[in-house]
């Protein structure tokens, strides 16, 4: 084992752009993520007072000075944008949040005992069969609007497929050797819990947050848009889509165009973040 | 063959299960408008002008400081007897508002839904038959973006190109202005059906594509493949002898699986599209706190979710002949 092998090593390490994959993998990672976070920071250093009313200047097309042309009371379309898309993002982490921690208490707890495993597979049974968007609405309702209203409800509505994931994940922890074999020396299940099956779940427990992050996105961008929870004033994006809809027919098409472009490309990135995480995190995929 | 008396036991206990379902849905949807601080009766009377006497009718009518199970009791006794009690908005019995607006839905969802199903399952094939190929990675990039994109966004594209731009389509509502619904034709049905189903189709393609994709790839590098390509079979033949047969059933039954996402991107696509169906009448009731309605709604949806399940559970277990089998030698 120890005579050296004249592997051609070169051949992979030469040139500075044909990075090995782990490399390249992280590199995405940090790329991507930066990027995120540059656009949160930024957003929140824009005053919104900043995003004044112009009314020599409405309805411009996208040009140098405004990129993403300005709206009909002369605002700069680029600015509130990058301003809605902080606020996405921020609402998107809490949700995301929120249900990965209801997923873990619900997960973990499943792993207890029968009654209780039966009790969780049933409420993720209800929870699916509400359709989420309604489900949202319910609470954001409940909750009398605003943006608590749409964190706690992207939140509680995401956790479902997180805790299948962990659940199933449980079950095959708890089948394990060494888990009989703690059993048998008498710890308790909270110390199983804690010591043999938190562990082991950290890793999709980092991916869930990361992956639910796309869709909370995208359920707080639509029910924005439909009109529940945060005010007209408020940046965010499908309050920009939704004034821009009844633009629509006078042709202001940049309106609704970039700022959808935007989000799209903000939801891809997360995808981005998450792909690349699960390749580097999964050890299933490690060969890859 | 079917074991009619399995399926028959399967469908009792899938009832009760229903039943109880929508028990909890009720509840937890009564408990949550329940804590809503939404007063019914300011609701009710939005801008007219009533008197005192009036407001304390309408006060006993909602029952406003009842204690909240009395009140939940109250509707689910009336529930059961059909009645929904009466639409805030529309001023007429909820169930007539859900039948005829759950209509239009299901008329816009089962059109997409088949749509989205065919071309869906007919790119994941050729996508994953041309592993590699510029169709696949055609189809792959389709379906990333497609499914990192928010659906009302799609629905405005689609809108703004279709309607606006080329002016192919009108801009909304499920009839022309001005005719009534009994008159209008077939074909101004159709052409406000169009865009609708397109944006809703577009949307729930890329999830079945990318299934159908992985599946047939996975199914493609097993033992079985190898052994018929070595028995010389290949191209079309091979795909639809062994591949196929393989993800249609997991195809189908993930597709009944979506019912609860083609819910919801109908919800988005009806209110870009301002078409008559059951989630803009959810859009209207919760943003106007029309509660009877919305909470007929969320029964509705939840009774229309679990029959897809059904559906697709019902396909796993009694139609796929692998489990069938191995079923029946218990």
């Amino acid at each position: 084992m120890n005579k050296p092998v004249d592997t051609p090593k070169k051949k992979f390490h030469t040139s500075p752009l044909k990075l090995n994959l782990r490399t390249k993998t992280i590199l995405i990672i940090v790329l991507t993520a930066s990027m995120l976070v540059a656009i949160v920071i930024n957003s929140l250093f824009i005053d919104v007072s900043t995003i004044t009313t112009n009314f020599s200047s409405i309805n411009l097309p996208p040009s140098f000075e405004h990129l993403f042309g300005t709206d009909w009371m002369g605002r700069d379309m680029f600015t509130r944008t990058l301003k809605g898309l902080g606020l996405s993002i921020m609402i998107g982490a809490l949700a995301s949040i929120i249900s990965t921690v209801v997923a873990v208490i619900l997960g973990l707890s499943s792993g207890m005992n029968k009654y209780l495993d039966s009790f969780v597979s049933w409420l993720v049974d209800l929870f699916s069969s509400i359709p989420h968007l309604l489900l949202i609405i319910l609470i954001s309702i409940s909750l009398g609007g605003g943006v608590i209203g749409v964190i706690v409800g992207v939140g509680v509505s995401h956790w479902t497929t997180l805790t299948r994931v962990i659940r199933a994940e449980i079950k095959q922890i708890n089948t394990s050797e060494y888990v009989h074999l703690s059993k048998n020396f008498g710890k308790s299940k909270w110390w199983i819990a804690k010591k043999h099956i938190l562990p082991l779940i950290l890793t999709q427990v980092v991916l869930g947050v990361i992956l639910v992050f796309p869709h909370a996105i995208m359920h707080e961008a639509s029910v924005t848009f439909l009109g529940f929870g945060l005010s007209p004033h408020e940046p965010a994006i499908g309050i920009i889509l939704s004034e821009s809809m009844k633009y629509l027919a006078t042709g202001v098409w940049w309106l609704a165009f970039f700022p959808g472009v935007s989000l799209l490309i903000i939801v891809l990135l997360f995808d981005l973040v998450g792909d690349n995480l699960q390749k580097i995190l999964d050890p299933t995929n490690a060969h890859e | 063959m079917f074991n009619y008396r399995k399926v028959a036991i399967f469908l009792g206990h899938k009832i009760v299960r229903l039943i109880i379902l929508l028990v909890a849905v009720a509840i937890i949807s009564f408990v949550l408008v329940d804590m809503s601080p939404v007063d019914p009766v300011r609701a009710y009377i939005g801008e007219m002008a009533v008197s005192g006497e009036h407001i304390a009718k309408l006060q006993e009518y909602w029952g406003v400081g009842q204690p909240m199970w009395e009140k939940a009791l109250h509707w689910v006794w009336s529930m059961l007897h059909g009645d929904f009690g009466t639409s805030l908005i529309y001023r007429i019995p909820v169930i007539d508002v859900i039948s005829e607006r759950f209509t239009a839905s299901l008329v816009l969802m089962f059109t997409s839904w088949v749509i989205s199903g065919v071309l869906g399952f007919t790119l994941g094939t050729l996508a994953g038959m041309y592993r590699g190929s510029w169709i696949d990675k055609f189809v792959k990039g389709y379906c990333y973006v497609l499914l990192s994109a928010p659906t009302f966004w799609i629905a405005l594209l689609l809108l703004m190109v279709f309607s606006v731009y080329l002016g192919w389509f009108p801009t909304g509502l499920g009839v022309p202005a001005g005719v009534l619904a009994e008159n209008a034709t077939f074909w101004d049905w159709l052409t406000r059906l169009i865009l609708p189903a397109t944006a809703l189709s577009i949307l729930c393609v890329a999830q079945i594509a990318m299934f159908t994709r992985d599946k047939l790839n996975n199914i493609m590098s097993s033992d079985f493949i190898l052994f018929a390509k070595a028995r010389s079979e290949k191209g079309w033949g091979l795909i639809k002898r062994h591949g196929i047969r393989n993800i249609l059933i997991p195809a189908i039954t993930l597709q009944f699986l979506s019912f609860s996402e083609i819910f919801g991107g109908a919800v988005l696509v009806e209110q870009v599209f301002s078409y008559p169906g059951i989630g803009q009448a959810a859009v209207a009731a919760g943003l106007r706190s029309d509660v009877p309605l919305l909470l007929g709604i969320v029964l509705f949806s939840t009774i229309f979710v679990f029959c897809g399940n059904t559906i697709a559970d019902i396909i796993y277990k009694f139609v796929d002949p692998r489990i069938r089998e191995s079923e029946s030698n218990e």
